[in-house]
């Protein structure tokens, strides 16, 4: 058996990939603090620090310190698996992702377009059991919520991602961006990228779709009995989503590594990558502080009178294109 | 003993005791659990033996869909509702056993065909269960049972949707939904 390359380097890589994607997640917060600071006129955090920048630091030490409590009325083993539960799925998508010319974060299985499907599937759990295991009205109806919220958005999720697929001809994801694609697909690929976005949105749990966690109704949803380092495992489940998702974005709708000498200089493919995930993840915060949330009601009947509907005709016609344009 | 086997053997047990605590534990969510554990096992078998597509699809559809379901269902009529007690019900007993002896027939079925030889080589046909052969296989070869399988899921829908209108003033509001009190 050949221990160096089965074992030895995908765990460095996998060490090396958690690293950076926690770090990230660290100053993604201080991130969209700073941003939504200057988006409603004040400075956001700049204490800690140069600007700042000791901020996550500090709010880790203060989660880790935290007394642990645990109510007694929880189902408690599924309490404190929810939040590992979580967490794991954001990271694990990963392992994916092309992050240079012909080179995938971990491996490159044949079926990625599959990996990420799957992995989105089971997302849901880790606020689903965090609503129900916290025995209390407003997680319940958080938890609820969010199944409802994220079963449903992913039916168009796997639409457009299907006609991505279809216009690909290949379930790679390394393949997806080796391969060039002609002008009309990108213009095709771009049309659809908004709607995509709104279903990441939903499936993210972000604002404006942050309906689990509703402070104005539901205290904090899903997240209400939690704190202390569980309440952080949730906060970096949400953030290190945002920029998973942001990498898949990039990937699918944005080239993913490409960029000028991009293919010569093998170690510009992943600043490309870093920068287009860093320009999507303004996006999210600029959405969020720009768009306000809507009902629970108007959101799913967007999903499903207007979405759905939408997903489905868009994969009709991505596969006409396939087939006669290419 | 090889590394696969001792792999295989890990895995399998792994699935046999989630399968055991879908039917031991008495919470419905636990249940649920084990069962989505059995699932994800169950996948990473067909990883082994090289059916990746059959792997992928077993955690989109089972893990990511129906466990999700069957605990949105398990919340909204709540965990403690009499109708999880099978025991109160005579016919139950009568029903299971039915539906027990096909499942033995079913699989002594495939246990005697296992036995006599094969029409062609699963490998060959499938060739390691890339999505490509697969599902050229099943739209050609197997498009007859395919539609079956669409029309059974069809009826179920529409079964479905027939149980689910209800007269109004039937839900029994939030207190049924939560976790037992203990």
């Amino acid at each position: 058996m050949d221990w160096l390359n089965l074992v030895v380097f995908p765990v460095i890589r996998i060490v090396v990939l958690f690293v950076v994607l926690l770090t990230g997640f660290a100053y993604l917060t201080l991130l969209e603090r700073k941003l939504l600071g200057r988006f409603q006129v004040r400075y956001g955090p700049n204490r800690a620090g140069k600007f700042g920048l000791m901020q996550p630091l500090a709010d880790a030490v203060k989660a880790l310190f935290k007394e642990e409590i645990i109510p007694n009325h929880v189902d408690k083993p599924i309490y404190v698996i929810a939040p590992a539960l979580a967490l794991v799925p954001a990271l694990l998508i990963w392992a994916v992702i092309p992050i240079a010319s012909g080179m995938p974060a971990v491996a490159d299985v044949s079926i990625g377009f599959l990996w990420i499907l799957a992995i989105a599937g089971v997302e849901g759990y880790g606020i689903i059991l965090a609503g129900w295991s916290s025995n209390n009205n407003y997680s319940l109806l958080g938890a609820l919520r969010s199944s409802a919220q994220m079963v449903s958005y992913e039916l168009p999720m796997g639409m457009f991602l299907v006609s991505i697929l279809i216009l690909a001809g290949d379930f790679s994801l390394v393949n997806l961006v080796d391969n060039a694609r002609p002008w009309w697909e990108w213009i095709w690929l771009w049309l659809a990228f908004p709607f995509f976005f709104i279903c990441i949105l939903a499936e993210t749990n972000r604002s404006p779709f942050d309906l689990p966690e509703t402070e104005n109704e539901l205290v904090a949803g899903f997240q209400t009995e939690y704190g202390g380092m569980k309440f952080a495992l949730f906060m970096m489940a949400e953030y290190t989503n945002m920029i998973t998702t942001s990498a898949i974005m990039a990937t699918l709708f944005f080239g993913g590594w490409r960029g000028p000498f991009a293919e010569e200089i093998v170690w510009l493919g992943p600043i490309y990558l870093l920068a287009k995930i860093f320009i999507l993840l303004c996006l999210f915060i600029w959405v969020r502080a720009s768009v306000s949330r809507p009902r629970y009601d108007q959101l799913m009947t967007f999903c499903w009178q207007f979405l759905l509907p939408l997903s489905i005709g868009y994969m009709v016609i991505s596969a006409l294109l396939a087939v006669f344009l290419k | 003993m090889s590394l696969s086997l001792l792999f295989f053997l890990v895995i399998g047990a792994v699935c046999l005791a989630a399968a055991f605590g879908v039917v031991i534990s008495r919470q419905p969510v636990h249940s649920a659990l084990f069962l989505l554990v059995n699932f994800a096992s169950l996948a990473v078998l067909y990883v082994t033996l090289d059916a990746q597509f059959l792997a992928a699809a077993q955690v989109i559809i089972y893990a990511g869909g129906i466990v999700i379901l069957i605990l949105f269902v398990i919340m909204l009529i709540g965990g403690e509702t009499n109708d999880f007690k099978a025991h109160q019900r005579t016919w139950s007993r009568l029903v299971g056993l039915g539906l027990g002896l096909i499942l033995l027939a079913g699989l002594s079925y495939s246990a005697v065909q296992k036995l006599l030889p094969l029409p062609a080589d699963p490998n060959a046909v499938l060739q390691g269960g890339a999505p490509k052969t697969v599902g050229l296989e099943l739209f050609t070869n197997y498009i007859l049972p395919f539609e079956l399988v669409g029309i059974l899921l069809l009826v179920a829908l529409l079964g479905a949707l027939v149980m689910g209108r209800q007269p109004e003033g039937a839900g029994e509001g939030i207190a049924s939904l939560k976790a037992s009190d203990r």
